[in-house]
This record gives C-alpha cells, sequence and structure tokens, in this order.
C-alpha cells in the first residue's frame, strides 16, 4: 500500500477570515514532505483538518484514500499524528500513556509493551518511563508525545513543528527520528518555519501563505528552479576591506556574480554555481591575502526562495 | 497539486483491528478513572466526606438528639439526604467540571482526539469515569451513615427504602452529572463549567424553584433539584405515606410542591437524556482550534 495524504479544494474560514483557501495538495509514497510557511500561514489549520480536530468550511482531507471527515476512525488508524504540544494527563506515566494509545489503536499487550521500551528508548525517555507527566519538563513532554506517534508503526506520520520546546539537542535528536523514519516505508508529513531542519531530511517541500499553496516540488527542483544556480555566501575578514579593494580584486574573480556589505569586515558575495565554483572563489579570495578568516553560506538556497516568496505573497 | 512518486517499500506492519468505539468508551473511563483515582480532587473529596462525618458524629455523639437516633426515618431522612444532596453537587462539580473544558484548555484533547477514536467514546469514557469516581464517594459516605446508625438502632439501621433512597440519589446524580457535562462541553474554560454548575446548583436553582412557587403558583417540574426531593419522600413512605403532591398552608397560604414517584424519575431520567445528548452533540462540533 502506497501511503498517501491529499487536500480537495481544503478551506477553513473563521468569521471573515480565511485560514485555509481551497488547498489542492497529493503527497504520497515512501518520502519525508515539508509544510513551509511563517506564523498564520495555514499550516496547523491544515494538519488539524487532517486530523479532524477542525472542521473544513470546504472541501476534504484523505488519508490514504479514506475521508477523514466521514470516516475519521478508519483514516485514522493507519496515521500517527502529533499536532501542536499535547499535554497528558498529569497523573499518568509515559508507559501507561502509551498503553491507552495502544489499546485504543487495538494493538496486542505484548506488542504495546515491547513497542513501548522501543519508541521511549528512541526518544531518549526510557529512564522517564514510570514517573508521572506532572513532574516533566516541556521538552520531555514533546519526547513522549513523538514517541506516542511512532508507537503504532503508522505508514503516515504527521508532525506539527515537533522541535517546538526543545533544546537544541533534543532538535538534532527529532531529526535524526526521522531520518530513522525515512527508510522504512512511511510518508512523512512535517510542518516547520525551521529551513534548516526541513533542508536537512525532506526530499520534497510545500510552501504555504495567506492560506495559499505556492508551490510543491521537490527540494532538488525548488532550489534549482528559484536560485538559477546562484549562491550568497558571507566573507568575514580580519580587519576592514575598503570598497576599492572589493571593486577591483574580489568582484572580478570569475564566477562572483555580485556583492553586498553587511558590515566594514564582512560581505556578502553572490558566487555562481555549486560547490567547486565556491571552493575556486574561496582560494581565489584567499590568495588575495585580504586577511580572509571565514567563508560560508550565508543562507541557505531554500531560505531565499522562502523569504521572496513570502514576501511576494506579502505584496 | 501532485507529484508523481513511486510507491514506498514493504512499509510498517499494520495493526490489528481497531476496537468497537463501545470498547474504546470502556478504555477510555478505565485511565481517566485511575487519573481520577490519584488526582488531588479525589482526595479533595474524600476530605469533603471526611469532615462531614466527623462533623456529623461529634455533634451528634455529643447531644444525642432523639429524634434523631431514634428513628432511622429522621436519621437518614435527615443526615443521608441533605449529606448526600451537596456531596452529589460537589463530586458532580469537582470531577466533571473539567472533564470536556480541560480536554481543550490543559490541550489533552490534542493527544486524545489525534486518535482513530470517535468523540462520544471519549465523552462517554469520560462521563463513565467520572460517574464511577462520583458514586465511590457517595457511597463512602453512605457507608459512613449505616455504620453510624447502626451504632445506635443496631439492625434497624438498614431498611428498603434506605437503598431505593440510594437508588434515586445514583440516578440524581447521573442526570446531575449530564448538566456538569452539558456546561463543561458549551465551555471551553473548565472555571466557567465549575462557576455556572455550581451557582445553578447550590443556590440558583433553590432561588428559581422559591420564585416559582411562591410568585407564579406553579411546579417546578422543569427543575432538576426539584425532583432530586424524592430521595426525601421515599424514606418517609413506608412510615407516614406519600407525601401529597401539593399542599397549602391554610394560614399563610403559601402552596409547596412534591413529585409524584413516577414524575421524579421521569424529571431525572429527562434530565440526564437531553443533558446527554445535548452536551455530546456540543462536544462533537466543537472545534480544537
Amino acid at each position: 500500500m502506497t501511503p498517501s495524504l491529499e487536500a480537495r479544494g481544503l478551506t477553513k474560514r473563521f468569521g471573515s477570515f480565511t485560514a485555509l483557501d481551497h488547498l489542492d495538495l497529493k503527497v504520497d509514497g515512501s518520502k519525508c514532505v515539508g509544510f513551509l510557511g511563517p506564523n498564520g500561514a495555514g499550516k496547523t489549520t491544515t494538519l488539524k483538518m487532517f486530523t479532524d480536530l477542525i472542521f473544513p468550511s470546504e472541501g476534504e482531507a484523505f488519508i490514504n484514500d479514506i475521508s477523514v471527515q466521514r470516516h475519521r476512525k478508519t483514516a485514522l488508524a493507519s496515521c500517527g499524528a502529533l499536532i501542536e504540544s499535547p499535554e497528558i494527563y498529569g497523573s499518568l506515566t509515559p508507559r501507561e500513556a502509551l498503553e491507552l494509545v495502544g489499546a485504543v489503536r487495538g494493538m496486542a499487550r505484548a506488542e504495546v509493551r515491547s513497542r513501548t521500551d522501543e519508541v521511549l528508548a528512541q526518544v531518549k525517555m526510557s529512564e522517564w518511563a514510570d514517573q508521572k507527566f506532572g513532574r516533566f519538563s516541556k521538552g520531555m513532554k514533546q519526547r513522549v508525545n513523538i514517541a506516542s506517534t511512532l508507537l503504532s508503526d503508522p505508514l503516515v506520520v504527521m508532525l506539527d513543528e515537533p522541535s517546538t520546546g526543545l533544546d537544541p539537542r533534543g532538535m538534532a535528536e527529532v531529526r535524526s527520528i526521522i531520518r530513522d523514519l525515512k527508510g522504512q516505508g512511511r510518508l512523512i508529513f512535517f510542518s516547520s518555519h525551521i529551513l534548516s531542519e526541513v533542508v536537512d531530511v525532506c526530499d520534497e517541500v510545500a510552501l504555504v501563505n495567506r492560506g495559499k499553496l505556492l508551490f510543491y516540488d521537490t527540494l532538488a527542483n525548488v532550489t534549482a528552479r528559484f536560485t538559477h544556480g546562484a549562491t550568497s555566501v558571507d566573507a568575514e575578514f580580519l580587519s576592514p576591506v575598503s570598497d576599492s579593494d572589493v571593486t577591483a580584486r574580489i568582484a572580478t574573480i570569475p564566477g562572483v556574480t555580485g556583492w553586498s556589505r553587511l558590515d566594514d569586515r564582512r560581505l556578502s558575495v553572490m558566487v555562481d554555481g555549486g560547490p567547486a565554483a565556491r571552493a575556486t572563489v574561496l582560494e581565489q579570495i584567499a590568495a588575495l591575502r585580504l586577511g580572509l578568516v571565514g567563508f560560508h553560506e550565508s543562507r541557505s538556497a531554500l531560505e531565499d526562495i522562502y523569504l521572496r516568496e513570502i514576501s511576494t505573497g506579502d505584496s | 497539486m501532485t507529484l508523481s512518486s513511486e510507491p514506498g517499500p514493504a512499509g510498517p506492519a499494520q495493526l490489528g483491528r481497531v476496537p468497537e468505539s463501545a470498547m474504546q468508551a470502556l478504555l477510555m473511563s478505565r485511565y481517566q478513572f485511575r487519573d481520577y483515582l490519584r488526582s488531588q480532587r479525589f482526595l479533595l473529596m474524600l476530605s469533603i466526606v471526611g469532615i462531614i462525618a466527623a462533623i456529623l458524629s461529634a455533634v451528634v455523639l455529643h447531644y444525642r438528639p432523639s429524634g434523631l437516633i431514634d428513628s432511622s426515618t429522621s436519621f437518614y431522612g435527615n443526615l443521608w439526604v441533605e449529606g448526600a444532596g451537596v456531596l452529589i453537587v460537589f463530586a458532580g462539580i469537582i470531577f466533571g467540571g473539567d472533564a470536556i473544558a480541560g480536554e481543550f484548555q490543559n490541550k489533552t484533547g490534542y493527544f486524545l482526539m489525534g486518535l482513530p477514536i470517535k468523540r462520544w467514546s471519549v465523552y462517554a469514557g469520560k462521563y463513565l469515569a467520572a460517574f464511577l469516581a462520583s458514586l465511590l464517594t457517595i457511597l463512602v459516605y453512605f457507608v459512613y451513615l449505616v455504620l453510624f446508625a447502626a451504632y445506635f438502632m443496631g439492625a434497624r439501621a438498614i431498611s428498603g427504602p434506605l437503598f431505593e433512597s440510594l437508588g434515586l440519589a445514583v440516578l440524581y446524580l447521573s442526570a446531575l452529572l449530564g448538566f456538569v457535562f452539558l456546561f463543561s462541553s458549551l465551555f471551553k474554560s473548565s472555571l466557567y463549567a465549575v462557576l455556572v454548575v455550581a451557582v445553578l446548583f447550590l443556590f440558583g436553582f433553590s432561588i428559581i424553584q422559591a420564585l416559582v412557587v411562591g410568585l407564579v403558583h406553579i411546579e417546578p417540574w422543569f427543575l432538576l433539584s426539584y425532583a432530586s426531593n424524592l430521595t426525601n419522600s421515599v424514606m418517609a413512605y413506608p412510615f407516614v405515606g406519600v407525601p401529597p403532591h401539593m399542599v397549602t398552608d391554610p394560614i399563610t397560604g403559601n402552596t409547596s410542591y412534591n413529585p409524584s414517584y413516577a414524575e421524579g424519575i421521569a424529571i431525572i431520567v429527562g434530565y440526564f437524556l437531553w443533558t446527554t445528548i445535548g452536551g455530546l452533540l456540543l462536544f462533537e462540533r466543537e472545534e480544537f482550534t
């Protein structure tokens, strides 16, 4: 069975405000799809309609070709979802909470027990398995929420900003978990506005803004289509570099298509080409002996695209 | 928008069948009941029962009022009916007040409602758990009173009408919880739900009943609190007979009403049905925005 998620004309209005405007999107197959957009773009609204937490004003959401609105229970049976940052009853322990999830999903007791141990280990919560939730930090609760999402080994995994509340190590662990899940025949659909996270784990991206889908494509296609191969890199120098030096010596290096000043010691340089072109430009700037101390990609290509598309949509 | 895609590999192991909704409701009630038993609210309810029992014991043992300790009708009519009436309201508020509103306010609903479970299963499971937790505390009070009565009256402490009254009190509890769940579904704030129900049952309905009977001179058949008088009336049936439906004081001209057995039960069952269905419909339509 090929896992799939599909929105057909999915629309949500809150009074006169349209949070999501006729979203038509189908994602299927074993892959990870990043659902991007600024705050208020309609990401969480979409995911809530996929889990029947809110109801569409128009349209329908499908999980594995089953309508969530018409057959909620069947549709959600093969889906694990983490929406916002749920709370779990304070007097339960993670093990009991996962037992409840397993029982509601119809898992056998032995399977629940073994999977509970597995997923709690996966989210590094084994040693807290029998402590009550009331004592947990936000990050610890979020780890258990992720564990509950994975407990039933679902075909479709929906994650709404799963890194919320986690420290940097926790965020890295979430990325690692998602990468592990990718290779196991699942469809992972997760919303985020942390672009580095999306670049790190996603195969495809869909961008929404103001309730409308701006594009949906593979990460490679998006990058190629919108950047035309150029990237922006920041160069940092030990001492101030004059405009005349930059114009005469850096801007003339083959592959450099433009520059702008960040401050007196830092420049943003546009380089045409991929990593090889950047390596050549770096070597040549270093050879100028201007005191180069740092050279790194200023923003990811996706970030450039994101900001450009969002600002276009806003205007 | 669609991207063509290769199907995934074999895919994760698929689950067994998701249980029937009724079974899921029972599962929900089991975990919710466990949550109640471990919570401070259960201790709070037991404390309330304990305080009431301690005060009653001290006062009755010290003054030994003969009118009370010689007659099981009088004993239970005063201590059981009045005490249980208050305890049922407290239990309903404490266990049911935030049962549904809390799912929205505390965001626990996001944990449950993303699962393959129908909303009515969650509602029914939570109702059942609140009912059992409330019943447990009422039974603690009941057992205390029976033991206390037995201390004075021996075997006479146990009578058929007492258990009939207990049954009616349990029926009243089910309707009151339906009412509490209705308001809990209506508000996304636990505080509002608890406040409205507390005000209505502790003061509001009594005031309405007094106004309706005193000023408009009609029977307050539409009030659940009026029907709950049956738990008291039933205690007197074997001794003084069924109280008259309407009594007019010849001196003051004031009229008072007593619900008949069938009428009282009909009001309680009616309340249970409309509040439970109403609350469920509200919960079904409520969005986790």
